[in-house]
């Protein structure tokens, strides 16, 4: 009868410690693999520790980051848009158009984040007014937009944007600092506060975490998305600005294949794709890796799309990691 | 469940026979029983392709990596031939079906032993399989004049006044309809797309059945990247970019629930036959190519907006595995 002992269990008498919780979390297990790349960068090129080189390098990313960071919100609120690159296709293509028209700088901006909100607000209908399923809604207009870019613009392009214009894409704030760059972390700070400091950003994650019990509590689901649907919109919107600029001319095939690399940003910053979890903080040192690796093995003379391989096995890899490591803590406790 | 099922495909029927009838008015001569054939046979890889998604999203999963699949399958069987032109194209199939399916299984092995969701492992294999192609070619392209006159010919030999590679796809539509019908295998993927809890409670392994279908689709794109590369007489990085939407979209227009768990063989052909036709029949009437990709995504939207009026039911965040998850 000794087996009927009474199980003893252990309740902690305090919470683990925030600097714990702290150390062992996803974005600074990122950290640690953005600071080991920009070492074994450094080690293997002899150009990668200069400051016009390093500010290259962040041409590489901060277009797709801040797409990334709306879509974060996006995600972890439980939906998915895939039509961004195509946006930024046929934001860029009205822009050309307006340009014909004779519009200046300030009007193609205007134009640029407008049909950008435009596209994201159709998005937001489909999804939210008609309760379709996100994924299958945006892959249907990331065909339908770019589709209006191809009748737009056929295989021509259009060039000759202003002077002023391209201050977006190729200009410095100072010294080596883009106007990219500096715009980015604004983005970052702002997308921070949204999600983590407000009102707003605590309600993304109620509904990532359970639709239902949001819509009970008073939380405006829909509405709420449909404004997530539009920030992306927007922040696509201005991604087409600042390419636009820095490539100085528009094609139907601009951006094309962003939609993936973005939410392979994303995912990499430890949002996850189920929704309800996730930092920002995550996706900006995301962000960073994803611009580190593609800069360090371009500067080895590596093409991008073998680039691309790493990416992806990263990505794989960042997800694995923590999941195999659990199992063989599990296995070793039994 | 069933009646609506019929309406769908039978609604789908419709609007595809209008088309062609609208196309014939416009261009008299279009609806001869060639021009039928030719669609058809343009359509069958997209049909081959779309089975094999279908199966993997009626378990609530996605495969975004069929098309680097089957450009990475059908680079390895290119070279291959190029390579030692004594080999015989049968087994150069086999060689692209076995290389398709090994990518499946490490597809599918990620998702059912790690439990990552397939969305993330299929974009994550995307990328990979696509840069592999690059290292193996070397940057190169397997042009037209390094392929033997067998390797091209065994998709293009006539039977019965039907190209080889319409009767590939006839044939596997016929397996994947027994399968999907005939078979507990077949059925437990509907199970598991319905209602999970249920399907594990009826000892129905998910992620075993999970892994099956990701194994389905990395074959059949395998096997497809031989067709593809033997019918454009072309290996490159660039084959079938981006083609991994056009077989989700397929699968959509063809009235599979991205949910899971509905959705038909017959649906999942006449949708991949009705974006076929859009690309056939718009030349014809002389609408510029330019158009075809607003016009294939606006179908799919309202494709979106249909299936979603008749199939009334919670509609799910991406593809998660609500309750059971083994």
């Amino acid at each position: 009868m000794s087996d009927l002992k009474p199980q003893i269990r252990h309740i902690a008498d305090r919470l683990e410690s925030p600097l714990k919780l702290a150390v062992f979390s996803w974005p600074s297990l990122l950290l640690v693999v953005a600071v080991a790349l920009f070492i074994l960068n450094s080690f293997m090129s002899p150009y990668f520790l200069s400051a016009w080189s390093l500010s290259d390098a962040t041409f590489n990313f901060t277009e797709k980051a801040i797409i990334a960071f709306a879509m974060a919100l996006l995600i972890i609120s439980g939906e998915i848009d895939l039509s961004v690159a195509a946006i930024i296709a046929l934001s860029s293509t009205i822009m050309g158009l307006c340009l014909q028209l004779g519009f200046g700088t300030s009007e193609l901006v205007f134009v640029g984040l407008f049909v950008g909100v435009l596209c994201g607000a159709f998005n937001g209908t489909l999804v939210v007014g008609l309760g379709l399923p996100s994924i299958v809604v945006t892959i249907g207009t990331m065909s339908f937009f770019r589709g209006i870019s191809f009748i737009i613009l056929g295989d021509q392009a259009f060039n000759g944007y202003p002077a002023e214009f391209a201050f977006f894409g190729q200009g410095y704030v100072w010294w080596v600092i883009s106007f990219e760059f500096v715009l980015f972390l604004f983005v970052a700070l702002a997308y921070f506060v949204l999600l983590h400091k407000t009102n707003f950003g605590r309600q993304i994650f109620v509904i990532g975490n359970n639709a239902t019990a949001a819509q009970f509590s008073g939380v405006r689901v829909k509405r709420i998305k449909f404004i997530l649907f539009c920030l992306v919109g927007l922040m696509s919107g201005i991604a087409a600005i600042l390419l636009t600029s820095r490539l100085g001319s528009t094609r139907p095939s601009i951006a094309q294949g962003w939609e993936l690399e973005v939410i392979t940003m994303v995912v990499l910053g430890g949002i996850s794709i189920l929704g309800g979890s996730g930092t920002i903080q995550g996706v900006f040192i995301a962000a960073f890796i994803m611009g580190l690796i593609s800069f360090g093995l371009g500067l080895l003379n590596v093409p991008g799309i073998v680039m691309s391989i790493f990416i992806g096995a990263l990505l794989i890899i960042v997800i694995a990691l923590p999941i195999i490591a659990g199992k063989i803590k599990n296995r070793l406790k039994t | 469940m069933r009646s609506i099922h019929r309406h769908h495909e039978f609604w789908l029927t419709l609007i595809i026979a209008l088309m062609v009838i609208g196309t014939t008015l416009r261009s008299p001569g279009f609806i001869s029983g060639q021009k039928m054939i030719e669609i058809f046979n343009d359509s069958s890889m997209l049909i081959i392709l779309a089975l094999g998604q279908m199966a993997v999203i009626l378990t609530r999963s996605i495969d975004l990596s069929m098309a680097s699949n089957l450009a990475l399958s059908g680079m390895i069987v290119a070279l291959i031939n190029a390579a030692y032109p004594e080999i015989p194209v049968p087994v150069l199939m086999l060689i692209a079906t076995s290389c398709g399916l090994l990518m499946g299984i490490f597809n599918g092995s990620l998702v059912w032993w790690l439990g990552i969701p397939s969305i993330v492992v299929t974009l994550g294999t995307l990328t990979i399989y696509r840069g592999i192609i690059f290292v193996l070619a070397g940057g190169k392209w397997v042009n037209a004049d390094a392929f033997t006159e067998s390797f091209i010919q065994y998709t293009r030999v006539e039977f019965l006044g039907i190209p080889a590679l319409s009767w590939y796809a006839i044939i596997i539509v016929l397996a994947f309809f027994i399968f999907m019908t005939r078979t507990s295998a077949g059925r437990s993927i509907y199970a598991i797309g319905i209602n999970p809890s249920a399907a594990l409670y009826t000892g129905i392994n998910i992620g075993k059945t999970q892994f099956m279908t990701f194994c389905i689709s990395g074959a059949l794109s395998g096997f497809c990247g031989y067709l593809w590369v033997s019918r454009y007489v072309i290996g490159s990085v660039e084959v079938a970019k981006g083609y991994e939407l056009i077989v989700v979209a397929a699968c959509v227009i063809g009235g599979i629930s991205i949910a899971g768990g509905v959705g038909t063989v017959v649906g999942t052909v006449l949708g991949a036959l009705f974006l076929g036709f859009i690309s056939n029949a718009l030349p014809v009437i002389g609408v510029s190519p330019f158009w075809q990709m607003a016009i294939s995504g606006g179908a799919i939207i309202l494709a979106v907006i249909i299936n979603a009026s008749s199939q009334k039911q919670g509609k799910r965040i991406i593809l998660k595995n609500r309750g059971a998850q083994s």
